[in-house]
């Protein structure tokens, strides 16, 4: 019975989302546009024959970074601004007396605009493999659904730091600004611009401590087949989780109490 | 008897301020070296209020009456005092509180900018644990009641301010809560539209005998909606008791209208003494206390040639405004 209400609850808050999601195709067609990053990246890496030096095929490179093109699609997080703009315009004061934490709605705001952005992704996917015919590669079903699992557990972890950050707007009013600060090393050091193995030896084993090589680059080397430590990958991922969750209590028990309901 | 559904003691809130002093050298300053000063906005408030009863907060605006009903339904945090809200804490926001509450911002929205807000009102039964058959029962129920059908059909950013403020109000109470807190609920929109509100505020209270909390600018909403009004001046309350004593009190006079037979009656009126509010022609209104009104109108009728005569209570927003300004009202 309360399992059948909690899952009625998640069902209708995604139902909705999804719909308000679909109300917006033609911006989000345009996001999934604007994450074509790692193309770029792939063809400065072969232009210079960059993969010589971490000994990595062109194939398998360009593999890389399709997958982190699809990594970072399923896992791209904006909801430090969205609760900005409505916690400093008083637009959360009503979510905040329903019995629903607003970060749920905000959450399935992101997994329902991630279903709207598959279909894009998957044409510009397509015309990847226009471009680049030797790419082409069926994973394996056991490796696909460890590679959802995985981009999964990446979100979570982004859209956990930037909740925690989000929390923030309880004492500053730009917490944005703070984010901005986190994405320089989401960008250099989650594989996005470079596979994490191409880093100096020193460095790697430093960057394998922060949650950021588990945002793209072990999703991507999962599903490209490139080599992965797949149960160390797994329980870096959960216990980032782990000890993010807490943390995001914490801080949203303590903010809500600073909650000065402005703007309403 | 009623029992007391709201119980506040000696509830203070304080808010941290920084200020800024003009000019680039301000600037600069506050760059540095932000002020910051805690500035006191609730004082040491006390009230009860009954299960049933509609009570109007009124006061200027910045004197505190928003901040209290925020933290009655749990919003912000009490700085000092307790505040218990059907038996609950309100700041703890525990769900079975949060399911017997509502507030309606008359500025803030909740529904789905750009769904119908049908989407929103099955969302939000879904949020308060509410079958699907129950809800398609209340939400004809309420749309019923707020007279709105084709309207829910309709994406929210197409409707107009009175469709969507009907909208907002079935959004909020789809969980049939037994206390409601409205800041100004009927803000923007027009007439027509605040009459049907204040009819539909009156018709929900009556079968469901809910709690109401409100404020408002608009005087018609207290004066037909609450017997109990609680005034804020600066953080403190200044008056809690019934609207129709404190109108007494604030307006101890009567205007009286007469219609002299000549100009030259009405000026004969004018210098015979009493307190004139205006003149034009042969109409003069006069200001005339309540205690003397009889001995008054003898006087007139017996030493006047008068055509017509009207008594009138002052204009309910002229007393109101003395309420927002005054501290004391010697009640």
């Amino acid at each position: 019975m309360v399992s059948n209400l909690i899952k009625r609850k998640i069902f209708t808050l995604l139902k909705v989302q999804y719909s308000n999601m679909l109300e917006y195709r033609v911006e989000i067609a345009l996001w999934a546009i604007s994450g074509i990053i790692p193309f770029f990246m792939l063809n400065i890496w072969t232009n210079n024959n960059l993969n010589e030096y971490i000994n990595i095929s062109d194939v398998m490179l360009s593999r890389y970074f399709l997958c982190a093109f699809f990594v970072r699609q399923f896992s791209v997080v904006w909801v430090v601004f969205s609760f900005e703009e409505d916690s400093l315009t008083g637009k959360v004061s009503p979510y905040l007396i329903q019995p629903l934490n607003p970060f749920f709605r905000y959450f399935a705001q992101h997994l329902a605009e991630q279903l709207t952005r598959f279909p894009f992704a998957l044409l510009i996917a397509s015309f990847f493999f226009i471009f680049n015919p030797e790419s082409i590669w069926i994973p394996n079903f056991g490796i696909l659904f460890l590679s959802v699992i995985s981009t999964f557990l990446s979100f979570l972890i982004q859209f956990l730091i930037q909740s925690i950050v989000a929390c923030l707007c309880f004492w500053t009013e730009k917490a944005s600004s703070i984010e901005r600060l986190l994405f320089i090393p989401t960008l250099f050091l989650s594989g996005l611009l470079a596979p994490v193995v191409s880093f100096p030896e020193y460095v790697k084993s430093w960057i394998y401590l922060t949650p950021f090589p588990y945002l793209i680059d072990f999703p991507a080397n999962l599903l490209s087949g490139n080599t992965t430590n797949i149960s160390g990958g797994f329980c870096m991922q959960i216990l980032w989780i782990l000890l993010l969750f807490p943390v995001f209590k914490k801080i949203w028990s303590r903010g809500t109490k600073k909650y000065t309901a402005m703007g309403s | 008897m009623s029992k007391n559904i709201i119980d506040v003691r000696d509830l203070s809130k304080s808010f941290d301020i920084t200020s800024k002093e003009p000019g680039l050298k301000g600037t600069i300053k506050h760059f540095f070296r932000r002020q910051s000063k805690s500035l006191k906005v609730i004082k040491n408030v006390s009230f009860k209020i009954k299960e049933g009863e509609i009570v109007g907060f009124l006061g200027a605006n910045g004197a505190g009456k928003t901040t209290i009903l925020k933290m009655l339904c749990g919003l912000i945090y009490p700085s000092e005092g307790s505040i218990l809200v059907s038996g609950h804490l309100p700041y703890r926001r525990k769900e079975n509180f949060l399911k017997k509450i509502t507030l309606i911002m008359g500025q803030k929205q909740q529904l789905i900018w750009d769904l119908p807000p049908i989407e929103s009102f099955y969302l939000n039964a879904s949020i308060y644990d509410l079958d699907k058959k129950e809800a398609k029962r209340r939400i004809q129920k309420l749309s019923e009641m707020l007279e709105i059908d084709s309207e829910l059909f309709i994406p929210v950013r197409k409707l107009s301010l009175g469709q969507r403020m009907k909208s907002e109000l079935l959004a909020a109470l789809i969980h049939e809560p037994n206390i409601l807190f409205l800041d100004e609920p009927t803000l923007g929109l027009d007439i027509n539209a605040q009459r049907n509100l204040r009819k539909f505020l009156q018709k929900y209270n009556k079968e469901t005998n809910a709690t109401i909390c409100l404020t408002s600018h608009y005087m018609k909403d207290i004066t037909s909606l609450c017997k109990r009004v609680i005034c804020v001046h600066e953080g403190s309350i200044s008056y809690d008791g019934k609207l129709d004593l404190l109108l007494k009190k604030l307006a101890p006079v009567k205007e009286i209208l007469i219609v002299c037979r000549s100009e030259e009656d009405a000026i004969q009126l004018e210098n015979s003494g009493f307190t004139v509010k205006n003149k034009t022609r042969n109409e003069i209104t006069i200001i005339v206390e309540n205690n003397s009104i009889t001995s008054s109108l003898k006087s007139i009728l017996n030493n006047f040639e008068i055509e017509d005569l009207y008594i009138n209570e002052p204009p309910i927003d002229e007393i109101i405004g003395k309420i927002l300004i005054k501290k004391d009202y010697g009640i």
